[in-house]
């Protein structure tokens, strides 16, 4: 169940902005709001296993950095001191990127990604790598070769995935914001379900340098936070064009501080009646339509639009996604890098057992999967077809975004579910990905922001998408409806002594 | 269409993966599922579609030919799972 707990003086359940405030006024010392951290975490984890490693030494160095420029009176930047966890399929200079996978176990990254070293220039403190599905692939966290992470809301299950690490760290505050990446949801979902805020951002709004690659036409990375503010505070750090990824976006980034708002007059937002058919659990239906009920009262005009290809959409991505990872797995063979399997006699044999042995179960399918959909007399049946259907999900949001400026939808069609429940089924893993691919498949930017909870106390998250590069829209719609929510939202009950 | 265990045999060659015969048998089954879910795609008339393979309109992204500093080597080579000097030792390639 949730609890109303104050947070009384842990700062470890603060935001981002709220502990800038403190510290720039001297009244929290950013080396106290470190150790607070690492504090939370000695005292969760075991039940969470949120973090695959920490950098509690570099950490606890930098803050007593940032503590000395308070001292001199100097200004703090907005992420300056805060901390921040990164999903461990970034590459950190910091510790190993394993990606969850035993093919990288041990793995010392030889360059950091660009992501890490904007958040390091504007001042905040990596402290850990977070777990996830293996490769980035899966959507319950429980592909990780490692350990599997815990729903903090109820231990039995899942965090979702597959930035389910991530989500669970933020969520339990073992962090105060952390990095995610998204190629079919995997940021908004575990958000949904862990009750946080997450965005994609615009296929090409942050560069992908130093991302491992799972789908490079659809994979993102984006922020994680306790509310909008914090989003809008690290996509400030991390957006941009980047000389080091071709395919980021020329694009000028906007503040988007100046897109928070507490009024929604003048703004569309379209309801897609394909997202609210069979399959979605009572409790976010309701969730969800009283969301939408809540952004009228702010101004809003609700209306319905279609998205006639939406039961095409889990299809096209099990394609492309998957022909695009088995392009990009190939790499791991065991000559440069990574797990090698050393008993073998010739090239071949290595290569052969170094995948047998390094990948599990889920990545070797997708990689079959795509393998079989790329060779010679397929690729015209499933790749070039797959990609033919794309084009015809971007006509139809096109569409809709002529008569409206947003549109809103559930993330998942049910709240977390338990752990070990659908692992003996691959395809109904991949049907609860329904809601969220269609913003990878048609670039969109697009966002979970926590609209209440199911019967058994489980979070439901309510989905906003806007136009390419409309960031400033879906960050807007969910600062106004954050201001006039309604739902009394809590903390997850981790500690022994919550009350109920 | 169904995936018989020859054609998981004959993609696990070319994705180079090593698979135990209990796992070809799962995934005989597991992408025959999967690849009759997708078939839902053959309802769609695509006819005079174009493809997108990329959702940003870019285009032949070039710098400037300028040489820069690269990774230097001592760098690419301190995750070698086996080295000779400035190589990665592999198993013989070649008979």
């Amino acid at each position: 169940m949730k609890t109303n707990k104050k947070e009384g003086a842990d700062p470890s359940g603060l935001t981002a902005h709220e502990l800038h405030d403190l510290m720039q006024l001297g009244q929290l010392r950013c080396t106290d709001l470190v150790r607070a951290v690492f504090a939370r975490i000695d005292r969760v984890e075991p039940k969470v296993k949120a973090y695959l490693c920490l950098f509690k030494e570099n950490a606890l160095e930098q803050a007593a950095r940032v503590d000395e420029k308070i001292e001199r009176g100097d200004e703090l930047g907005p992420l300056e001191g805060i901390p921040v966890a990164l999903k461990d399929v970034l590459c950190t200079l910091e510790g190993e990127t394993t990606c969850a996978s035993r093919i990288l176990k041990g793995f010392r990254a030889p360059y950091e990604a660009t992501v890490v070293r904007r958040l390091r220039e504007s001042g905040a403190i990596s402290i850990g790598k977070t777990n996830l599905d293996e490769f980035a692939m899966g959507s319950s966290t429980e592909n990780s070769a490692f350990q599997i992470t815990a729903n903090p809301w109820d231990l039995s299950r899942v965090p979702g995935g597959s930035s389910g690490g991530s989500a669970a760290a933020v969520a339990a505050d073992e962090t105060i914001v952390a990095l995610g990446s998204d190629t079919g949801g995997s940021i908004r979902q575990p958000a949904a379900l862990c009750g946080i805020v997450g965005l994609k951002p615009t296929y090409g709004r942050v560069s992908r340098y130093g991302l491992v690659a799972f789908a490079s036409s659809l994979d993102q990375i984006g922020p994680m936070a306790k509310d909008v503010k914090d989003i809008a505070l690290m996509m400030n750090a991390i957006g941009g064009k980047d000389p080091l990824d071709s395919t980021s976006a020329n694009i000028p980034v906007p503040d988007f501080l100046t897109a928070l708002a507490r009024d929604l007059s003048g703004t569309k937002i379209g309801v897609p009646k394909e997202y609210f058919g069979e399959g979605i659990d009572d409790d976010v239906r309701e969730s969800v339509e009283r969301a939408a009920d809540r952004m009228k009262n702010c101004g809003a005009e609700i209306v319905e639009v279609s998205l006639p290809h939406t039961e095409y959409a889990i299809p096209v991505y099990y394609i492309v996604a998957n022909a695009e990872a088995s392009a990009n797995l190939a790499r791991y063979d065991g000559v440069k890098y990574g797990f090698r399997f050393h008993d073998a006699n010739d090239t071949l044999a290595m290569y052969e057992k170094t995948k047998s042995h390094g990948f599990g179960q889920e990545v070797k399918r997708r990689i079959m999967l795509g393998t079989y959909a790329l060779s010679s007399g397929y690729y015209d049946a499933y790749y070039l077809k797959a990609q033919k259907v794309r084009t015809l999900f971007r006509h139809d949001f096109e569409k809709v975004f002529s008569v409206c400026d947003a549109l809103i939808m559930p993330t998942s069609p049910t709240p977390a579910f338990r752990i070990g429940e659908k692992t003996d089924d691959p395809l109904k893993m991949y049907l609860s990905d329904v809601f969220t691919i269609s913003a990878n498949l048609a670039g969109l930017p697009a966002l979970s922001i926590p609209c209440g909870y199911s019967k058994e106390g489980l979070p439901i998250g309510l989905q906003i998408m806007a136009k390419p590069f409309d960031e400033v829209t879906v960050l807007r719609v969910a600062s106004a409806y954050e201001q006039n929510r309604g739902e009394r939202l809590g903390k997850p009950p981790l500690d022994g002594d919550e009350e109920n | 269409m169904p995936v018989s265990r020859e054609d998981v045999e004959y993609v696990a060659n070319l994705a180079r993966i090593q698979l135990t015969e209990e796992e070809k048998d799962t995934l005989t089954s597991q992408l025959s599922s999967i690849l009759h879910h997708i078939e839902k795609l053959n309802e769609l008339d695509i006819e005079g579609v174009e493809p997108t393979f990329h959702v940003l309109d870019v285009t032949n992204v070039f710098r400037e030919d300028e040489v820069r500093p690269s990774l230097p080597s001592e760098e690419t080579l301190k995750n070698a799972p086996a080295r000779d000097g400035d190589f990665f030792k592999v198993p013989k390639i070649i008979e």
